[in-house]
């Protein structure tokens, strides 16, 4: 099943004006500089936020028609949703976390704690725990719901440059297991490079397909003028 | 010393908070969370008597309960018994003029709750009863507690209202503060001072609790 977004919604500073479509078993990229209107737009997707005019169409299913009146809620969308910051309940434990949904399955559940190397962990607080691994217990959590589409809003810019490449890998190797379409927010050019299957750039709240370009020929541009001086450590040599 | 009228203290206070916790929630969560248009008019009519003479709302009171007021009515109605200067009357009267006690607290301790774990609970499919429960409640619990024993002290504390929609029968309306009250005047100093002794450490060792519950984790 795939998605197709087609959305506009007035923001303080600009019109986030998209229109963009996601296949099955891909991870699309959603790219650009911070407050380009990226998250507004997972926003949307997910049902969180309501657009002045749109269309979503997921499979055969209308969430979202401005037009028909027609909203569906986010209950009823059944995705995934890992936020930045990952939000996890502070009075569960880390499994009570994950296995939160409505109608998440006891097996399902291990299987997950298990496999994101969390499961020692599972009696803890969150607030026990540390900032890579809550936000394992965040992806558990989303996957457990057995979730139809997958949106991840920048999941692993908080943690450590390892245990981003740990989890990054991980999410790569998913991608087919899920078999589902995922949509991924990042401004890091390196990671939508390792991670992409499609890229939509967006800048100012629009689909810019020559962002990457130029953005890359700055990063060129700006390296060769710095030639001499001391070159800053590129952690991204790290991937 | 009377101790029917300390212990009709605390069957007052203790049916009126259980009452209000459960009428309060929800209006506690509109406050909280909802954007409606007309929400500080409202909340101001809620928190009146917070500001008013508590002779003026007990006048109030008299008049909405009395056989002719509306309440008054409505109870005559669906039990046959008058509302005025009976248990149920003065119960009625605490919720009303205990109101703002809990939904003060209540509505902190909601607003102070993360909107993200409320967003995160819509996406993983839990309905609005469903996040109240699993979410919203079990991260409020202290607020709750605070406003719980707010609500109590305030009952057993309340006089001039009580007076004047319950007046003084025993066993019925006559509650401590009264029973205190008239103590003094027949000139039994003793039997002020007892009463007035029982409820002293009483509200001393709730108002630390809601002085814990209420602080600051952080």
């Amino acid at each position: 099943m795939n998605i197709q977004v087609r959305i506009r919604k007035p923001l303080p500073h600009f019109n986030l004006d998209v229109e963009i479509a996601c296949p099955e078993a891909a991870l699309t990229v959603v790219i650009g500089p911070s407050g380009a209107g990226k998250t507004t737009l997972m926003r949307v997707i997910a049902g969180l936020d309501k657009a002045a005019e749109g269309h979503i169409r997921f499979g055969d299913e209308v969430w979202l028609d401005t037009g028909k009146g027609i909203f569906i809620p986010p209950q009823k969308r059944r995705l995934g949703y890992v936020f930045q910051d990952y939000p996890l309940f502070p009075h569960l434990s880390i499994h009570d976390n994950a296995a939160f949904a409505a109608g998440a399955r006891e097996p399902m559940v291990r299987t997950l704690l298990a496999r994101f190397g969390i499961d020692h962990l599972q009696r803890r607080k969150p607030n026990a725990v540390s900032g890579g691994e809550r936000q394992r217990c965040a992806i558990c959590q989303a996957l457990a719901r057995e979730p139809r589409l997958l949106l991840l809003d920048e999941p692993f810019s908080a943690l450590d440059v390892f245990t981003r490449r740990d989890l990054r890998d991980e999410l790569r190797k998913m991608k087919e297991e899920l078999g589902i379409p995922m949509i991924y927010i990042t401004h890091d050019v390196n990671e939508a490079l390792y991670l992409a299957d499609e890229m939509i750039p967006i800048v100012a709240g629009r689909v810019d397909r020559e962002w990457m370009q130029r953005s890359v020929a700055r990063v060129d541009a700006a390296r060769s003028d710095r030639s001499k001086a001391v070159r800053e450590p590129r952690l991204s040599l790290a991937y | 010393m009377d101790w029917t009228s300390l212990i009709l203290s605390v069957k007052l206070a203790c049916t009126a908070t259980t009452v209000l916790m459960f009428l309060t929630a929800p209006l506690a969560c509109l406050l909280a969370y909802s954007h409606l248009p007309g929400k500080a008019f409202l909340e101001a009519f809620i928190n009146l008597p917070l500001a008013m003479p508590p002779t003026v709302v007990g006048f109030y009171l008299l008049i909405i309960m009395g056989p002719a007021g509306f309440l008054g009515r409505l109870w005559a109605g669906a039990t046959g018994s008058p509302l005025l200067f009976t248990f149920a009357g003065i119960v009625v009267a605490a919720i009303i003029y205990s109101i703002p006690f809990a939904l003060q607290p209540m509505r902190a301790a909601f607003e102070k709750i993360d909107p993200r774990l409320i967003e995160s609970a819509r996406i993983l499919g839990l309905s609005p009863p469903a996040i109240f429960t699993r979410v919203i409640l079990p991260n409020s619990l202290n607020g709750i507690a605070a406003a719980a024993i707010l609500v109590f002290l305030h009952t057993l504390g309340a006089f001039g209202v009580m007076l004047m929609v319950g007046g003084s029968v025993p066993g019925q309306t006559r509650v401590a503060s009264i029973a205190i009250y008239e103590a003094v005047e027949t000139l039994q100093y003793g039997s002020a001072a007892l009463m007035s002794m029982a409820l002293l450490p009483i509200c001393y060792l709730f108002l630390l609790v809601v002085h814990r519950l209420t602080r600051s984790k952080s």
